[in-house]
């Protein structure tokens, strides 16, 4: 049966031996100057993958006793990842060559991170989920750390290093407990246990301690101090990297665990991520306000999402999960346009990252200006873009398991968060104008990518793209 | 054609698209040709929209010209309107050309400009045309972000709080409607708004956090679209964003303020929370009716000590919206018949006046009453026109101020002598206020320096005030005009709502039990 185990995470495979190749040949051959070539060729093989995935039709399948599924869920969650990293690649490749930070070893590292993040979606026990996790952020920790000679970037790799291994501690502790609980580490073993009646207090422990550890790479408060700090500190590139792939990963991961292995003892754990929920929700939107760093301003913004999107898994329903992928997916496709602005911004070939210098920016770079004000205006969930419907997704899963409370308290934090993407609309329309304005123009990827997000956001409103049946049928295979 | 509707809303969303991809700004030549474009654009939506006048039979009580297609989510793309509705739509055509014609001396991003005011206007036509719980809401909130950008750019010195204000305000009130609209869907299991008109929300009684709700799921629901739509209209004590918003928007800004986006929160009342929730709103309705009868009274005082004239017009306004919520919950012919016509006639009037401020503060850049005094003897023609609207906005009688006022008393006077009592000195307070704003900036001896060389108003200025004039006087003397057009659709619509509160067994004690 080995072959078709092997057939299953065929993608995975070609992933990881291309990551080998690429290893062995840089190292061997140009080192750096290989890095550009190896960026593309990653980006291709992803949305290769992506296509791969994405058409390779329906039908669950398991493969090594369990442990690795391969099913509708994992399928959409994979296609965000996988196209969302190639995005990002594509982004980084101009910027990173012009600050002389293009290592041979980032794509290398971003691919073992793809298919860690791959691994993530499609666990099926409790250690393919801890493999799978921390493939993915060993790689991202020394990403953080990229820019070796800066001071910033070191003290984000470490200190995301020094955070991510606690929450990994505590993953493995709730994990060893349940195992001890349920005498298996499967999941299926595990629903099967935990579905006798209530939980079990060591399963109920062993539970909270693996949310609390996932709670960390989602970034949801009160596990989200790295946050910030990582994002400002670490290239941007990097930080879009952060903002966008593994946030699907871990929140399918997240899913995973929840409904497929506790998926009996909902009114258990759908507490604990409500609160999770409003917590990210509030703080994400209050603390955004007084950041003048884009970059950490940002990193409120997903903390302020994640709570949307843990809304979604909250109210434990069919409908929720959906909800949840919506989200993501939008939250994804919002996030790449920002950031392919954010890498845009720069003065006399610096990068920039004050909100301040956005002053009157949309003078010099209407084109620019306006997309970045469809994408400010989605994120903050402003009907008729794109990013309203994610929340009008959520809202409705929350309300309809009863949750009503949870809608009211999120709306309400919307409306505080929508307060500082409006600030950055007033730095660049009703600003003053700057001696020290930023540079205009910037490169046709970005502009690109910009563009193609806004114009999502706009044109999405008609039909949502499809995204929305994709996303049910994959809600249907995880909660049954 | 099948979808005249859609033509109609966006047509005008068309021609902001053709501006913004295709043509250049920034000189002179380009920022003629964006004007000229906005105005053939909006005038086109204008005469076509005159043909759902001419389709639209006033007798059919139900929606007509609807289109319906499949969209996200469970939703439909529907798009339809019924008496209510259809004077709105030809209120939001008429005034836009005449606001493009307003702005014609925009110097600064012109292209801007006329962009956010026709996406304006695509959203504002869509609001009173959406037959989807959800389209409705989409296009209700769009709208803050042209205006938002409208107020923040092309604004006066205090523009950036004005607009902070503005969008964080209305969006606060409108996202609470958004949990109801969840909340609706859930219950009815559409979003489809002919279908929800004909659901029946559960009133029983229950207890939230220990405190007794009468009216139940209904009241909650109805409380909710209040937050939004009060805040919208605006109704005391929410009010406050209106007279910063209006001080600090530009002209045409404030003309479409408050000609049109302020009639979404009373268009709102009358296509949702009366019909959907009749028993939330006859529990509510002595609120309402305090509310408003307080807002006649006090801002009319307010306005009367103003010393700015956008914003004494923006407190006049606040006053007569009153007249509108006291008309609507009075849930009888006249009074929604009053209201309905008192929102297109302030239309006319409260337009008209803020573009005779702008007409001065063009020549004079202040609107500061006390700059002012005795224009009559350099501008005739402009103290004839300011006298007409301000007469409108006392409600005399010729004018289409009176039918207005006169119909939502009467209406009011029904349910609730007192509240009629209270209401009825406002429009003595409104022609104190109104008429010493005119003495003080047309009568008088011309003595300010500055005001020597004054200008009386261009043919340009002239051609903006021709129609209102007409259309103030028209619907004033031949009110039937108006009211044929709105009467079925509210018989119906009262009809229902005194078969629903007569069923619901409401008992006038239980009523005041729950104003304890």
């Amino acid at each position: 049966m080995i072959s078709a185990d092997l057939n299953i995470i065929l993608p995975e495979i070609v992933l990881s031996v291309f990551a080998m190749l690429a290893l062995v040949g840089a190292v061997y051959t140009g080192k750096d100057k290989l890095a550009p070539v190896l960026v593309w060729a990653s980006a291709a093989l992803f949305l290769a993958a992506a296509l791969w995935i994405g058409t390779s039709g329906g039908g669950d399948r398991t493969a090594f006793s369990g442990m690795f599924i391969d099913d509708a869920f994992s399928r959409f969650a994979k296609v965000i990842i996988l196209v969302s990293a190639a995005a990002v690649l594509l982004m980084s490749e101009g910027y990173m060559t012009r600050h002389k930070i293009l290592r041979f070893e980032y794509p290398v590292l971003v691919v073992l991170a793809v298919v860690g993040m791959m691994m993530m979606v499609s666990a099926g026990d409790l250690m393919s989920l801890y493999m799978g996790l921390e493939l993915q952020s060993l790689a991202l920790y020394v990403v953080a750390a990229l820019r070796r000679d800066s001071e910033r970037s070191t003290e984000a790799g470490l200190k995301y290093f020094v955070l991510g291994a606690l929450s990994s501690g505590l993953l493995l502790y709730g994990a060893s407990l349940t195992y001890g609980f349920a005498g298996t580490t499967l999941f299926s073993g595990i629903i099967a246990a935990a579905s006798e009646g209530h939980l079990s207090v060591g399963l109920l422990i062993g539970l909270v301690m693996m949310m609390s550890g996932l709670a960390f790479k989602v970034s949801a408060v009160p596990f989200h101090m790295w946050t910030p700090d990582v994002y400002e500190g670490s290239p941007t590139p990097v930080t879009a990297f952060f903002a966008t792939a593994p946030k699907v990963a871990a929140m399918g991961l997240f899913a995973r665990l929840l409904f497929d292995a506790f998926g009996g003892a909902v009114a258990d754990w759908s507490q604990v991520v409500a609160l999770l929920s409003l917590l990210s929700m509030f703080l994400g939107s209050v603390a955004a306000i007084g950041q003048r760093d884009i970059k950490r301003l940002m990193a409120y913004s997903s903390i302020t999402h994640m709570g949307f999107a843990l809304m979604g898994l909250a109210s434990g329903t069919e409908l929720g999960v959906q909800a949840m992928l919506v989200y993501m997916a939008i939250y994804v496709t919002m996030n790449v346009g920002v950031f392919a602005f954010i890498l845009s911004m720069s003065r006399d070939g610096q990068p920039v990252t004050d909100i301040k210098a956005l002053g009157m920016y949309s003078k010099k770079e209407p084109g620019r200006a306006l997309a970045m004000l469809v994408l400010l205006f989605s994120l903050a969930g402003v009907p008729p873009l794109v990013g309203f419907f994610g929340k009008l997704y959520v809202l409705q899963a929350a309300y309809g398991a009863g949750l009503v409370w949870l809608a009211v308290a999120g709306v309400i934090a919307s409306v505080i968060g929508a307060f500082y993407y409006l600030r950055i609309v007033y730095y660049m329309y009703f600003g003053e104008d700057r001696e020290d304005a930023l540079d205009a123009g910037g490169s046709p990827v970005l502009w690109g990518f910009l563009m193609a997000s806004a114009l999502i956001m706009v044109v999405g409103v008609v039909n949502l793209f499809g995204v929305e049946g994709a996303a049910a049928a994959a809600a249907a295979t995880l909660v049954n | 054609m099948d979808n005249l509707l859609s033509i109609v809303t966006f047509l005008p969303a068309l021609a902001a698209a053709i501006l913004a991809l295709f043509m250049r700004g920034g000189d002179a030549a380009a920022d003629r040709n964006a004007k000229w474009l906005a105005m053939v654009a909006t005038t086109a939506t204008f005469v076509i929209s005159l043909f759902i006048l001419f389709q639209f039979d006033a007798s059919d009580t139900g929606f007509q010209m609807v289109e319906e297609g499949d969209w996200i989510m469970g939703m439909n793309y529907k798009m339809g309107v019924d008496g209510i509705s259809v004077l709105f739509v030809m209120l939001t055509t008429f005034m836009m050309p005449l606001t493009i014609l307003a702005s014609w001396d925009v110097k600064t991003r012109v292209k801007e400009y006329m962009i956010a005011f026709l996406l304006l206007e695509t959203l504002m036509l869509g609001v009173f045309m959406a037959l989807d719980l959800v389209l409705f809401y989409l296009f209700f909130e769009a709208g803050l972000i042209p205006m938002f950008l409208i107020i923040g750019i092309w604004g006066g010195q205090n523009r950036i709080y004005a607009s902070f204000k503005f969008f964080l305000y209305t969006f606060l009130g409108s996202v609470l409607m958004l949990v109801a609209m969840v909340a609706m869907y859930a219950d009815a299991g559409t979003t489809d708004i002919p279908t929800l008109l004909a659901h029946e929300f559960a009133f029983a009684d229950f207890e939230v956090l220990g405190i007794h709700i009468v009216g139940g799921m209904q009241t909650m629901l109805w409380l909710a679209f209040f937050a939004s739509f009060a805040v919208k209209m605006p109704m005391w004590p929410v009010h406050t964003w209106l007279p910063d918003a209006h001080v600090q928007a530009p002209t045409a800004g404030s003309v479409v303020l408050a000609a049109i986006l302020l009639k979404m929160g009373g268009y709102g009342f009358l296509r949702f929370s009366l019909p959907m929730f009749p028993v939330g709103s006859e529990v509510m309705a002595p609120l309402v009716f305090w509310m408003s009868a307080i807002a006649i009274v006090y801002t009319s005082l307010v306005a009367l000590v103003q010393e700015d004239m956008k914003k004494l017009i923006a407190y006049s306004s606040v006053a007569h919206m009153g007249y509108v919520t006291m008309g609507i919950f009075a849930a009888n012919q006249q009074g929604v018949d009053g209201a309905i016509f008192q929102m297109i006639s302030h239309g006319f009037v409260s337009g008209a006046l803020f573009l005779c401020v702008g007409v001065i503060y063009d020549r004079m850049h202040t609107r500061e009453i006390d700059a002012y005094g005795g224009l009559v003897n350099r501008m005739p023609a402009y103290a004839l026109i300011f006298m007409l609207f301000t007469m409108a906005n006392v409600g005399l009688p010729g004018t289409s101020g009176f039918i207005g006022e006169f119909l939502t008393l009467m209406g009011i006077f029904q349910v609730n002598t007192w509240v009629a009592a209270v209401a009825a000195t406002g429009v003595i307070f409104s022609a104190a206020y109104a008429l010493w704003l005119y003495r003080r900036v047309v009568f008088g001896d011309l003595i300010k320096e500055s005001l020597k060389t004054i200008q009386d108003m261009t043919p340009r200025e002239r051609w903006i005030f021709a129609p209102l004039v007409v259309m103030t006087l028209w619907l004033g003397v031949y009110p039937s005009a108006a009211l044929d057009i709105i009467g079925p659709s509210v018989g119906v619509l009262v009809d229902n709502y005194d078969t629903a509160v007569a069923a619901a067994d409401l008992g006038g004690p239980v009523v005041a039990e729950a104003n304890h």
